[in-house]
């Protein structure tokens, strides 16, 4: 009985989470463009599946991410291996990434804007080869930057140091990276940034602060997402200074 | 009967974007943790869940919001609806009042809807001991990506380099990070990579694709696309002066009760 009132307590609040964009929405279309909602049956079923997918994804998240992600790290801690903990980090990273849509999308966009501009031979061939080396690049940066995060919460090193030396290497490679690429590696940042993986990867961090003595974790448990969409930029760049 | 066909089919493609990661979580903690799963039954009912929650939620996008986002990105870059009389005065920036506001009020929506942001903000809650409010740190983050799609729209308009905007924002966040308590930078740097998903990207996206190929001389491949970045910069900037003023504002209690 308990989880069929949480469950009508996440509906309500779900309809609260989407309720801005419909206000927006039909404000902008009836008041300032003064224009008819197109599809009104549409927009109703759809704002319906909207809300009843919040209200899964919530409850699936305090079953089943959430909880993941803390006792992995907690296991980690215990069996203190760096090692397996580092590797776990990165497959996470990598794994994300690597068949994240909107990165396959991201890619072949830029596969396709080189294919123009005669970086690489204009031929499908060529193209889905580059898609692909940028798609692993961005991937192995993802899996780097979850390692890197980790690391940083095992020892202990203040966040913002490394990132704002990320925010002056960005500085610096992006007036010698090709105009297009620079476009494309601003982009990526955001792309290891799934709606699966924040959950699990916040979890972890906060997890494994919580399990190492003396560190608070508020303070040292955030920043995992913040190295994943930064060190994607530079890799991007320098791959495409290389190329 | 297409109905159901078309949801079984998205449900098929979420779980083959998350495969990757439950292998590798089976892996992890079959073979080096060589521990089971504390609670299997719950868990995987979770990640049904879970699968279940993202189809229902990128359906219910696909069916109602990106198409009506997109219609209204159009309109609303229109030359006729923004009365510019000839192509000459469209680069003017003041005649795009309309489109910054638009811009401002649906990345301030989208990003309150987003829910890795709302997953993030319930744990920031949660393990701050509800020192730090999951509401108001979402209208922080969301009011950044505000002033990020507000700001990103004017670049488009007035066709100047996205890369000194980065570098602005970039130099902003690296001040702020010296005075603002130590205890909220982690978060704040995170929550910029965390908006940008699922329901503001595909939004956003179109308002400054059809912007850029509405106006003369922009390139909607280079310019279309960099308010997600902005997007992606703002919040941290947002979130640390949110900090800042609750730090402010705590001193000053304080300092009145002693």
């Amino acid at each position: 009985m308990l989880s069929i009132k949480r469950f009508f307590k996440l509906i309500i609040s779900s309809c609260f989470d989407l309720l801005p964009i419909l206000v927006v929405v039909l404000v902008f279309q009836l008041l300032v463009i003064h224009q008819p909602i197109p599809n009104v049956a549409d927009l109703i079923i759809g704002s319906l599946f909207v809300v009843l997918g919040l209200t899964f994804f919530m409850l699936g998240l305090e079953q089943s991410l959430f909880p993941i992600g803390e006792s992995m790290a907690n296991a980690f801690a215990r069996k203190g291996s760096v090692f397996w903990l580092l590797l776990f980090a990165f497959c996470l990273g990598f794994g994300s990434a690597v068949a994240e849509p909107s990165l396959i999308a991201v890619a072949q966009k830029a596969a396709d804007i080189a294919g123009a501009a005669h970086f690489i031979e204009n031929s499908p061939r060529a193209k889905s080869d580059y898609a692909l080396t940028l798609r692993l690049t961005v991937a192995t940066a993802v899996g780097m930057a979850i390692v890197i995060g980790v690391l940083r919460i095992l020892i202990g090193w203040p966040l913002h140091y490394f990132i704002i030396s990320g925010y002056f290497i960005v500085t610096v490679l992006a007036p010698f990276a090709p105009a297009e690429i620079v476009g494309i590696a601003f982009d990526s940042g955001g792309v290891a940034t799934t709606t699966i993986t924040v959950p699990l990867v916040t979890a972890l961090g906060i997890g494994l602060a919580n399990s190492i003595k003396g560190r608070n974790p508020i303070t040292e448990g955030f920043g995992l997402i913040a190295f994943a969409s930064l060190l994607p930029m530079i890799f991007v760049m320098a791959f495409g200074i290389v190329t | 009967m297409q109905w159901f066909e078309q949801f079984l089919a998205a449900f098929l493609e979420t779980g083959r974007n998350v495969m990757p990661i439950v292998i590798i979580i089976f892996f992890f903690q079959l073979l080096v943790i060589r521990k089971p799963l504390p609670h299997p039954g719950r868990t995987l009912l979770g990640f049904i869940n879970i699968l279940i929650g993202i189809t229902f939620f990128l359906d219910g996008l696909k069916i109602a919001l990106f198409p009506l986002g997109e219609l209204m990105a159009t309109q609303l870059t229109a030359p006729a609806f923004l009365n510019i009389p000839d192509s000459t005065a469209a680069i003017d920036w003041r005649n795009y009042g309309w489109v910054y506001l638009f811009g401002a009020c649906i990345g301030f929506a989208t990003t309150l809807a987003e829910p890795s942001l709302l997953a993030v903000a319930i744990k920031a809650e949660e393990i701050s001991s509800k020192s730090i409010n999951a509401w108001g740190l979402r209208i922080a983050v969301a009011l950044g990506v505000a002033l990020a799609i507000a700001v990103g729209t004017f670049r488009i308009v007035t066709g100047t380099q996205l890369y000194y905007y980065i570098v602005a924002a970039y130099a902003i966040i690296a001040i702020q990070t010296v005075f603002a308590p130590k205890l909220m930078i982690g978060l704040a740097l995170d929550v910029g990579g965390v908006t940008t998903s699922t329901v503001t990207v595909p939004i956003v996206t179109a308002l400054g694709l059809s912007l850029a190929t509405t106006l003369q001389g922009r390139d909607p491949l280079l310019d279309g696309f960099g308010l997600i970045s902005l997007a992606t910069l703002f919040p941290g900037i947002s979130v640390l002066a949110y900090a800042q003023l609750a730090e402010w504002r705590r001193k000053k209690r304080n300092s009145n009760h002693t």
